[in-house]
């Protein structure tokens, strides 16, 4: 690793002023991706600014029908939530589900949506649920807010503070880990409105990060059966194409995937 | 270059150190204990694992800086003098090692998750999922999921015969 230099913010305010000072600053979350990366020397930044000791970028809590979750907030704090449990079953185990449970202690909602990687589980999620994500700045649409393959709608100096998701009748979230880093190959998260509507959002396939499937969110409102998606899969082309996997067969688990989330719901 | 303290071990403990240094590297090498191993550097095989404020964590994923002011715990603070930890002497007891190298991360690990479920609450499923994060290339670990059942199992006795 670089050198570099570490700054532990006590609030959003002195996290932007940290970063407005920095050459070359980034935001810290718990580091699971960020770090490694820097170990690699794919990343040099000047400055990190911890941003995950911040009070009110910490928690979780009721928010109308649905959760706002701070963006610092560990995916083990979010897997263990009762709140969570109860009002988005999906989203609990999705991210009951990212990495091991050392990785879970440290990595961050918040962390992990601003980097987009294109297998990273909550895109899946925010999408689904049509989360809003809080800034220092504004609020963003998730599907506003991830904008490509590791690309966000984030200005450089901005912060994501927290995440409201609205309840769900019936969420579920169902991957298909590689067998080695455990990366999502598909992932598929199904989010069924209390109106009726149905959102369908997929993660690990697309060269575009997380996207929709339009045909079977159409299908499930009429009829939220793991039957009515068996015949529906995304076009080939535009999937991720690599040597865990081709793009046909990553169209296939997309199918597999949404089938066994609707089950699960 | 900044001051990092830390409670390593139950003693407060202060060192100066490159802000880009690892926990692990702050463990091993500021203060000398070499029980914490580093096995990929990767995140991937937990030979690593120490407790950071009673998580578990990867110390090669987690600059020392993070952890100043936090209560830090490896595997040589885990044995009451020389009475091994019950998932230490689980370990020996069942063959829970061959090689040695993944034991530390393993056993930190098998603490934190007997920390979380509640002891005897671990099946044996449970615990190979929950292993999810620690890799051992000698054992199968067969003997290692013996080992933190059978630990497990009599933490949740002694729990019982304190009360």
């Amino acid at each position: 690793m670089y050198e570099t230099n570490y700054h532990r913010a006590g609030s959003i305010a002195e996290a932007a002023e940290l970063m407005a000072k920095a050459e070359d600053g980034k935001l810290l979350g718990g580091g699971q991706t960020l770090l490694p990366t820097m170990k690699q020397r794919l990343a040099a930044p000047s400055d990190l600014v911890d941003v995950t000791k911040i009070g009110e970028m910490n928690g979780i809590c009721e928010d109308g029908d649905g959760v706002a979750i701070g963006a610092a907030t560990t995916h083990a704090e979010v897997a263990a939530s009762d709140l969570v449990k109860q009002k988005i079953p999906g989203l609990a185990s999705l991210a009951g589900g990212i990495g091991d449970p050392a990785v879970r202690h440290m990595g961050t909602l918040g962390g992990s949506i601003a980097n987009n990687d294109p297998a990273a589980d909550y895109p899946a999620a925010l999408v689904a649920l049509g989360a809003i994500v809080k800034t220092n700045k504004r609020d963003l649409a998730a599907e506003e807010f991830f904008s490509g393959m590791f690309e966000t709608a984030l200005d450089e100096d901005e912060i994501v503070m927290s995440v409201r998701f609205p309840g769900a009748s019936a969420s579920a979230y169902s991957k298909y880990p590689n067998p080695a880093s455990r990366y999502a190959m598909a992932g598929v998260f199904v989010a069924k409105a209390g109106d009726g509507s149905v959102k369908v959002a997929v993660t690990g396939a697309g060269q575009d990060g997380v996207f929709r499937m339009p045909e079977m969110e159409a299908a499930l409102a009429s009829n939220f059966a793991p039957d009515a998606v068996a015949g529906i899969a995304p076009d080939a082309d535009g999937l991720l194409s690599d040597i865990h996997g081709s793009a046909a067969y990553r169209a296939n688990l997309v199918t597999v995937m949404a089938k066994r989330a609707v089950a699960a719901a | 270059m900044s001051k990092v303290s830390m409670v390593l071990n139950g003693k407060s403990v202060s060192a100066d150190a490159e802000d880009r240094t690892l926990l692990v590297s702050f463990i091993r090498e500021v203060r000398g204990l070499t029980g914490t191993h580093v096995g990929c550097d990767t995140s991937q095989c937990g030979a690593c694992v120490v407790h950071v404020d009673g998580k578990a964590v990867k110390a090669c994923t987690m600059l020392a800086a993070q952890a100043d002011g936090a209560d830090v715990v490896t595997i040589e603070g885990l044995a009451d003098g020389t009475a091994l930890h019950p998932v230490q002497a689980a370990f020996r007891e069942h063959h829970g090692l061959q090689c040695g190298f993944c034991t530390p991360g393993m056993i930190m690990s098998a603490v934190d998750m007997i920390n979380r479920h509640g002891p005897g609450n671990l099946d044996e499923k449970t615990i190979r999922h929950e292993l999810e994060g620690n890799i051992c290339r000698c054992t199968g670990y067969h003997n290692i999921v013996k080992a933190i059942k059978a630990a497990s199992d009599q933490m949740a006795g002694m729990a019982q015969a304190a009360e």
